[in-house]
């Protein structure tokens, strides 16, 4: 290596200038193509061991039940398989149904999904409140056309048939209108 | 005990681009890093410390590259540091970076963002399937969209507002030959017409995909008038620095102006002495990501009261030219190196300050507020650098 390739490599001295890249000597690769990136798919197979809440919440959901979390003491429920209330800091032990009946709290209009589970674009992605609960939980809402979903519009779940419950979120594969009465959005501020 | 007084006297960025195929990742950052050196006419012997920050390793998927990068960053047998916040990580760690400083341990320090958004997937890293939990299924924006639309409905802005800002921030762009998107042909109708991805965000009015890393020299009072006096640039001394985060759902969090976002600000303008933001900053480099995040912004940081943020973007008040010029180097809109964003905002007000900011500068510009955001906008980071030592 040339003495002056050593300089621009030093983390001790200032080069005159800006930095560049020593220039390589790469031996002849011939006239094709050069490639310059690949994509290399790479995956990582684990076994995964679900904690005291993710398993009550998903015993409920085998059941075809939403259940929440309540932290000992306080009223909010937290839906889903958290374990811990987190303005509470405390561990939500009391597991709580909520729902089925829900209300939509916000959502998007998606034009370029992501993920094997996508609906066909374009769908509606929302944060849903189900009854019962202190905050919201994300999920499509499908059987009404995208541009007449509303915030505070009253949803229901859509489960999988009883014989495919399992435990696992996709039980529940969209959310539907009940044809309720709208909910008034500033009642939901706070429950996104 | 009193802080010691802390300066940025050397700053350093690289030019962003969806690919920076002529450099490898640790090239990158030393072209941030020896510009930074160079500006503060030090050498990296100089240096006592090393503060680093980039988005979350499953973007790239390489774990902890900052080991294998010490050599790189000229921190062999020096401390090296990371930073974890999110999106607001490059905020966080010149935040860090400061602390070493203030602390009175170190006098020189080096603080570096970075990202390199080719070799990653972010889509995949922003929604990957967690077990037993139900995949968000609408991508990155799909995240933030629904908050915008509340934030629509419950100021009642016009729904052009977004437009106004993504054209605001692709022109500043123009002036800023280190900006990623370099669009002179921009105009309302064309963010107008661009394809919807998450309504109500238009592709036109998201941050892009960048490569590119930024770097910061720190230093106490002694070294950096020393440094001032051989570069003959103003130090832009550091007036208030505040973090805070909260978390990502909870009963009574407000998502479209959350509490730690008033918080931290309150926290840093209490610090640098700041009673009237609006007349006492001369101009905010402000992490919008997606345009609609400024009018909500503006109302978070006190600029404007809560549902007035969409008429100060309106009326022109954060172009160039306006009262309060909101992110006159074109903004995460037209650069976005996840890891580097949050320090190129705070990197951004630094120059500003130190008249460093060339067809971008503000005249004048005396006192910037860099702000950073990450998570669920759930952790930020801000500072008030000012030409005048505290």
């Amino acid at each position: 290596m040339a003495e002056s390739d050593m300089e621009d490599r030093s983390t001790s001295t200032m080069p005159g200038g800006l930095w560049t890249q020593p220039s390589v000597s790469v031996p002849d690769i011939g006239d094709g193509e050069v490639i310059q990136r690949i994509t290399e798919p790479a995956s990582l197979h684990y076994s995964y061991t679900p904690g005291r809440a993710p398993t009550r919440f998903l015993r409920g959901l085998a059941e075809g039940k939403l259940l929440g979390g309540r932290a000992e003491g306080h009223d909010a429920v937290y839906p889903g398989s958290r374990g811990m209330d987190p303005v509470a800091a405390r561990p939500t032990v009391e597991s709580v149904e909520v729902g089925p009946d829900a209300t939509v709290t916000a959502f998007c209009i998606v034009h370029i999904g992501f993920g094997e589970k996508a609906p066909p674009t374009p769908f509606v992605s929302a944060l849903i409140l189900p009854d019962g609960a202190a905050a919201s939980m994300y999920g499509t809402v499908l059987g009404i056309p995208y541009e007449e979903v509303r915030i505070g519009m009253r949803v229901r779940p859509v489960w999988v048939p009883e014989e495919e419950l399992g435990l696992t979120s996709e039980n529940i594969t969209h959310w539907e209108p009940t044809g309720e009465p709208d909910v008034p959005a500033e009642q939901l501020k706070g429950h996104m | 005990m009193s802080a010691e007084r802390v300066a940025v006297v050397g700053i350093g960025q690289t030019k962003y681009a969806a690919v920076r195929g002529d450099v490898s990742l640790p090239g990158l950052l030393r072209e941030a890093a020896y510009r930074a050196l160079d500006d503060a006419h030090m050498t990296m012997d100089d240096i006592d410390a090393i503060v680093v920050g980039k988005a979350p390793d499953f973007f790239e998927g390489v774990m902890m590259p900052e080991p294998y990068l010490a050599d790189a960053l000229g921190a062999v047998g020096k401390p090296l540091f990371r930073v974890h916040t999110a999106g607001s990580v490059g905020g966080s760690t010149a935040i860090v970076a400061a602390s070493h400083v203030e602390s009175g341990v170190h006098e020189r320090v080096l603080t570096i963002g970075w990202q390199q958004q080719s070799v990653s997937e972010a889509m995949w890293a922003l929604s990957f399937p967690i077990p037993f939990q139900q995949q968000l299924v609408a991508g990155a924006g799909g995240y933030f969209a629904p908050f915008i639309r509340e934030y629509i409905r419950r100021s009642g802005a016009p729904d052009d507002i977004g437009i106004l800002v993504a054209l605001k921030d692709r022109l500043n762009a123009l002036k800023n030959p280190y900006a990623h998107l370099h669009e002179p042909e921009i105009s309302y109708d064309s963010i107008k017409e661009s394809f919807m991805l998450w309504e109500p965000i238009r592709y036109s009015e998201t941050c892009p995909s960048s490569d590119g890393a930024f770097a910061m020299v720190l230093a106490g009072e002694k070294a950096a008038e020393a440094s001032a006096a051989a570069s003959g640039v103003n130090p832009a001394w550091i007036r208030g620095t505040a973090m805070r985060s909260e978390p990502a759902t909870a009963s009574g969090r407000d998502q479209i102006s959350p509490k730690a976002g008033q918080d931290c600000a309150a926290d840093v303008y209490a610090q640098a002495g700041i009673t009237d933001p609006v007349a006492d900053i001369d101009m905010v480099e402000m992490y919008v990501p997606f345009s609609w995040y400024e009018p909500m912004w503006l109302e978070n940081l006190g600029f404007a009261p809560e549902g007035e943020g969409w008429k100060m973007t309106e009326s022109g008040r954060t172009r160039r030219d306006g009262d309060l010029p909101v992110n006159c180097s074109g903004g995460v809109l037209s650069t976005n190196p996840i890891g580097a964003s949050g320090m190129i905002r705070f990197g951004e007000a630094a120059m500003q300050v130190r008249g460093q900011a060339g067809d971008h500068q503000i005249d004048g510009a005396r006192t910037a507020l860099g702000h950073a955001y990450g998570g669920a906008a759930q952790f930020f980071a801000m500072w008030v650098v000012s030409s005048e030592k505290p």
